[in-house]
């Protein structure tokens, strides 16, 4: 089971476009759209939406995504009726780069929260309002004090860091309890991954703090000395 | 006259009857400044609060209200639908299960809906939005039934004029939230298309207690 994504939109054409676009990347998510009105003009639908909704609850959560102003009210209008809204989360993302992010944050394992998180980070964060997410850190690790695992890997695959490599690297990363950078960048964010503009023959610096910290390093390893299954 | 639930029912029709005479106008102030759809989607989200009021006749003001905002928000499709939705479901929150609404509670159902429309636009007077009508109006009806004797009437006009004064205050505004913002200093000149619907349903509301 994974985190389900609503898109909200003014279009049924848009909704249905960047649904299909998500589901080349995270193939196993459920992508519901709410695009256009009940009788197929260019506005929103606070019956699509809850339709939606309904059809997305039961999982492990749902995050929203929409594109220009009246789908965030109408989407936001649909929480206020929702059957239960705590599993209900509303994305402020940009809505295709945001939804490519959120759909592969959940097809690794996402939790909803995460989910959103990804959705956002695609802002970058000077944009984002307020602080970033505290983790929890287990019992006895040590923080503050550098990285609790670190690696050094080469890009062997033609292509080097581009974004089906990004998307793995960054789906597979939310899932886990790690904070990882990717040199200096987060590595669970895809579009940050891409900003590496990493190519063949680069190094990526691995450094990861938590529980999994030392999983996320050999998976990125692993993925990066595999050439991501690319020539 | 009282304010009950047939005074409900025949506000809603009026303002039914408003938007379908005003659709053109409507569109135009849309056109300028808008996507141009404000007017046509005001008169199909009434009709289709008439047909719901016809279905399923309401037995209280709130209840009322409460069907057209359901209606709206789903029918309207564009900004105004969650804007107007929000606002009759908030005003029909204040009414409860009242038989009759009392100067003070029209005050208070103005306000409610006011602090709906600011809730969910995040929009703040000044805006060149339909909380440029919304806002006086609550003003206004708050300081007429403060003052006023037991007679609603008059805090029903004192809404819909301050309404009405709010949405031609609106033209020389630069627009701020919305789909006009995006137009910057090119949105001057112009009356706001949500300011205007704004001022046509509380007119509305005094016609249907004439």
């Amino acid at each position: 089971m994974t985190v389900s994504i609503v898109v909200v939109s003014h279009s049924e054409n848009i909704a249905d476009g960047a649904a299909e676009l998500a589901a080349q990347m995270a193939p196993d998510v459920l992508v519901l759209t709410a695009g256009g009105t009940a009788d197929g003009r260019i506005g929103t639908s606070l019956e699509k939406v809850l339709a939606a909704l309904d059809h997305a609850a039961g999982g492990d959560g749902t995050v929203i995504l929409t594109d220009l102003g009246s789908a965030v009210m109408t989407a936001e209008s649909a929480l206020e009726f929702a059957e239960d809204p705590a599993g209900v989360l509303l994305a402020d993302a940009p809505l295709v780069e945001g939804l490519v992010a959120a759909s592969v944050a959940a097809q690794g394992g996402a939790d909803v929260q995460a989910v959103k998180r990804a959705a956002e980070a695609v802002r970058g964060p000077s944009q984002n309002s307020g602080p970033p997410p505290q983790r929890e850190v287990s019992e006895g690790s040590v923080t503050g004090q550098g990285p609790d695992f670190t690696g050094d890997f080469e890009l062997i695959n033609q292509a080097g860091m581009h974004a089906r490599p990004a998307a793995k690297i960054a789906g597979g990363l939310s899932a886990l309890d790690a904070e990882v950078t990717v040199n200096g960048v987060d590595g669970a964010s895809m579009t940050a991954l891409m900003t590496l503009a990493a190519g063949k023959g680069s190094v990526l610096h691995v450094e990861a703090r938590g529980v999994d910290a030392e999983r996320a390093v050999n998976y990125v390893g692993g993925l990066v000395q595999a050439g991501f299954g690319e020539p | 006259m009282v304010l009950d639930v047939n005074w409900a029912v025949k506000w809603l029709t009026l303002c039914a009857q408003a938007m379908a005479e005003h659709r053109v106008e409507l569109i135009e102030l849309d056109r300028a400044i808008g996507d141009s759809d404000h007017g046509e989607n005001m008169d199909r989200g009434f009709q289709a609060v008439l047909d719901k009021l016809a279905e399923a006749p309401p037995a209280t003001p709130g209840a009322a209200l409460k069907l057209a905002a359901m209606t709206l928000m789903s029918k309207v499709g564009g900004a105004a639908g969650p804007l107007y939705g929000t606002a009759f479901l908030r005003a029909a929150g204040t009414m409860g299960d009242a038989a009759e609404i009392d100067p003070a509670g029209w005050a208070a159902a103005v306000s409610a809906a006011r602090d709906g429309i600011v809730a969910r636009g995040k929009a703040e007077p000044g805006d060149k939005t339909m909380v440029d009508a919304w806002a006086p109006a609550a003003d206004a009806a708050k300081a007429a039934a403060d003052t006023g004797g037991p007679e609603v009437l008059s805090v029903l006009v004192a809404a819909a004029e301050a309404a009405e004064a709010g949405a031609v205050a609106t033209d020389p505004l630069v627009a701020r939230k919305g789909r006009a913002s995006y137009l910057g200093e090119r949105s001057a000149g112009h009356r706001d298309p949500g300011a205007a619907s704004s001022a046509l349903i509380l007119r509305a509301a005094v016609g249907a207690a004439a």
